[in-house]
């Protein structure tokens, strides 16, 4: 479970993320949502400890950020940010395989083999492998920062709108493999924009706005006409398809 | 490891390997190959003269070259090198400082000395860079050049009023081997040592160029990798500038090919890194003592106007990309 208490966050005195409580289950996918500028991101780059705590604590399946070893919570969650571009000229095997740094620490054995070679055909890129980063598509080259997310085999994923770039096909297969891990107890927190994903594979949903957790629940709960078309500031219907809601974005 | 990379190390290799053999052999005595061991004559001139020659141009190309990568992955720019910014006039001016303030210090307070100003020279080149927007590719290296224009002119002046100018040009313009004797080059395993350590944490390096946030979340820490980068460029150059004296574009010119052949993955390319800064210096000594037989030019003259020239083809030829 990753624990959320107080945690709010100040940027030129502007505050950017009211102070927030919240708890994300395990073994379940968390979708988080809301309009652009709402603090997704902020929130999730905390949690990740990826930008320092200012107030509040985060813990994650018991372990407090501020207390353990930057190493040791990478073991625990793999962190994808929203924007990835490349400053280094790397193959897509080898970025993939830097995943496996917290684990082997530059020395891989045959289980750190093994799981960037599973990473590799999981997100269908066992062909680029041997390819340069800078000479993907944009959508080659997302899939080959999931993969190393994925290498690094972590009980937590955090995502960033891993769908950027991504075709429906691939989406889809991105959100099959968060449900895989599910069915082993494994956990994702997902800053999405297409709802229809969050309803389709979600377990909870937590929207935000301005700053705020404006609301929190199953997806049957949080995806409704009336707190949608509020969280966005725009009309949206929501309809039924297979037991499961269906956000229109045409009417 | 791809065949074509074994085959460029085994090249690289081998084309140092006989570049060492033409360094031992050049100069006005003939040193014999066969019969050797019965020359003393000939024994003494490679113990104290060619062997250190050859092994301080080996060993400041292959250190400089190795500084390079590291110094790129910190700015996480491909157009960046210790020389241009601003290390070896920081160097310079703690060594100037030293001459003029402690004349009698030893030799190893000197280099600490020149070593710690270039570092905090070099820490002031990344702090002003953080500042800078991230896309704008050329203001990175814009930035090392002022500063190191800013400082130069601050060692210029102090060294014009000292009187020592000519103490300074030795440090930042002439990068020659030619008064390299045994005992006058040593200072130079110091700076190969200090690339080794960058070897020892090539992979660190590698990551921090893959950006501070990927670098976090893979449980390093981005400061502590820089810090660590910034003492190899320092030790690196500062040997380097009271050696023998800067030698221009190595740094920039070896690891910008290797990445456009092998890539930025430095537990890999390392290798390649330094042979080529290795064999590039120690090549350009060499040209140095032949074309105006028996007079020399310096290596350092030589890489300023081949190395620009390469550089600049480099820039020419960027492969562009369809993002
Ligand atoms: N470095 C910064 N300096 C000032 N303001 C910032 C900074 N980073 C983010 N903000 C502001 O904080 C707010 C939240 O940003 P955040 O990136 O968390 O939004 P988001 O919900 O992820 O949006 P998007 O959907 O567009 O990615 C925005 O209003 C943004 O303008
Ligand atoms: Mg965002």
């Amino acid at each position: 479970m990753i624990d959320v208490a107080e945690v709010s966050c100040r940027i030129h005195g502007t505050e950017i993320l009211a102070p927030a409580t919240l708890r994300i289950p395990d073994g379940q996918i968390t979708a988080l949502i809301g309009p652009n500028g709402a603090g997704k991101s902020t929130l999730l780059r905390l949690i990740g400890r990826i930008a320092p705590l200012q107030s509040g604590r985060v813990s994650i399946d018991g372990l407090d950020l501020a207390g353990t070893a930057s190493d040791r919570l990478a073991r625990q969650m793999a962190f994808l940010g929203q924007s990835t571009a490349l400053a280094s000229r790397l193959r897509v095997g080898e970025l993939v395989a830097f995943g496996r740094w917290p684990h082997c620490h530059g020395r891989p054995g045959p289980d750190d083999r093994a799981a960037v070679a599973a990473a590799l055909a999981e997100f269908g890129l066992v062909g680029l492998a041997g390819r340069f980063m800078d000479e993907l598509s944009g959508g080659q080259a997302q899939r080959a920062h999931l993969a190393m997310a994925a290498a690094q085999d972590t009980p937590w994923l955090l995502l960033d709108e891993p769908m950027n770039n991504l075709d429906l096909a691939h989406a889809r297969t991105l959100m099959e493999a968060l449900a895989r891990r599910r069915a082993q107890g494994g956990s994702a927190l997902v800053v999405l924009h297409d709802l229809n994903f969050a309803a389709g594979w979600a377990d909870r949903v937590v929207a935000m706005k301005a700053g705020r957790i404006h609301a929190e629940g199953t997806p049957d709960e949080v995806l409704t006409s009336d707190i949608l078309s509020d969280l966005y500031d725009t009309p949206i219907e929501v309809g039924r398809h297979r037991g499961r809601p269906l956000v229109l974005h045409h009417m | 490891m791809t065949p074509g990379f074994r085959h460029l190390r085994l090249a690289l290799s081998l084309g140092l390997g006989a570049l060492c053999l033409l360094s031992l052999s050049v100069g006005a005595y003939e040193v014999p190959a066969a019969g050797l061991l019965s020359d003393p004559m000939g024994l003494l001139v490679l113990s104290v003269s060619r062997l250190p020659r050859t092994l301080a141009a080996v060993l400041s190309g292959a250190a400089l070259a190795v500084a390079g990568v590291v110094m790129q992955q910190i700015a996480r720019n491909r157009f960046v090198e210790p020389s241009t910014t601003g290390t070896p006039e920081s160097a310079a001016l703690g060594l100037l400082a030293v001459t003029l303030l402690a004349p009698g210090a030893p030799v190893w307070v000197k280099m600490a000395v020149a070593a710690v100003s270039a570092l905090l020279g070099t820490a002031l080149f990344v702090a002003l860079i953080r500042r800078l927007p991230p896309r704008e590719v050329f203001l990175v290296p814009l930035a090392g050049l002022i500063l190191s224009g800013v400082i130069g002119a601050v060692v210029t002046w102090i060294a014009w009023e000292a009187d020592l100018m000519q103490l300074v040009g030795t440090w930042l313009m002439s990068g020659e081997f030619s008064g390299v004797i045994a005992g006058r080059y040593e200072l130079l395993w110091i700076a190969a040592a200090a690339a080794a350590l960058a070897w020892v944490a090539a992979d660190r390096f590698a990551i921090l160029g893959l950006g501070p946030e990927a670098a976090t979340g893979l449980g390093l820490n981005p400061d502590a990798v820089m810090r660590l980068g910034l003492v190899v460029v320092s030790v690196v150059t500062a040997m380097v500038v009271v050696s023998v004296g800067m030698i221009p574009f190595v740094g920039l010119v070896v690891p910008n090919i290797v990445a456009r052949l092998m890539g930025d993955n430095l537990r890999r390319t390392l290798a390649p890194t330094a042979l080529g800064g290795g064999a590039l210096v120690l090549g350009s000594d060499l040209v140095g003592r032949l074309v105006v037989y028996p007079f020399e030019i310096p290596a350092g003259t030589i890489l300023g106007v081949t190395g620009a020239a390469i550089f600049l083809w480099l820039l020419w030829s960027k492969p562009r990309h369809v993002a």
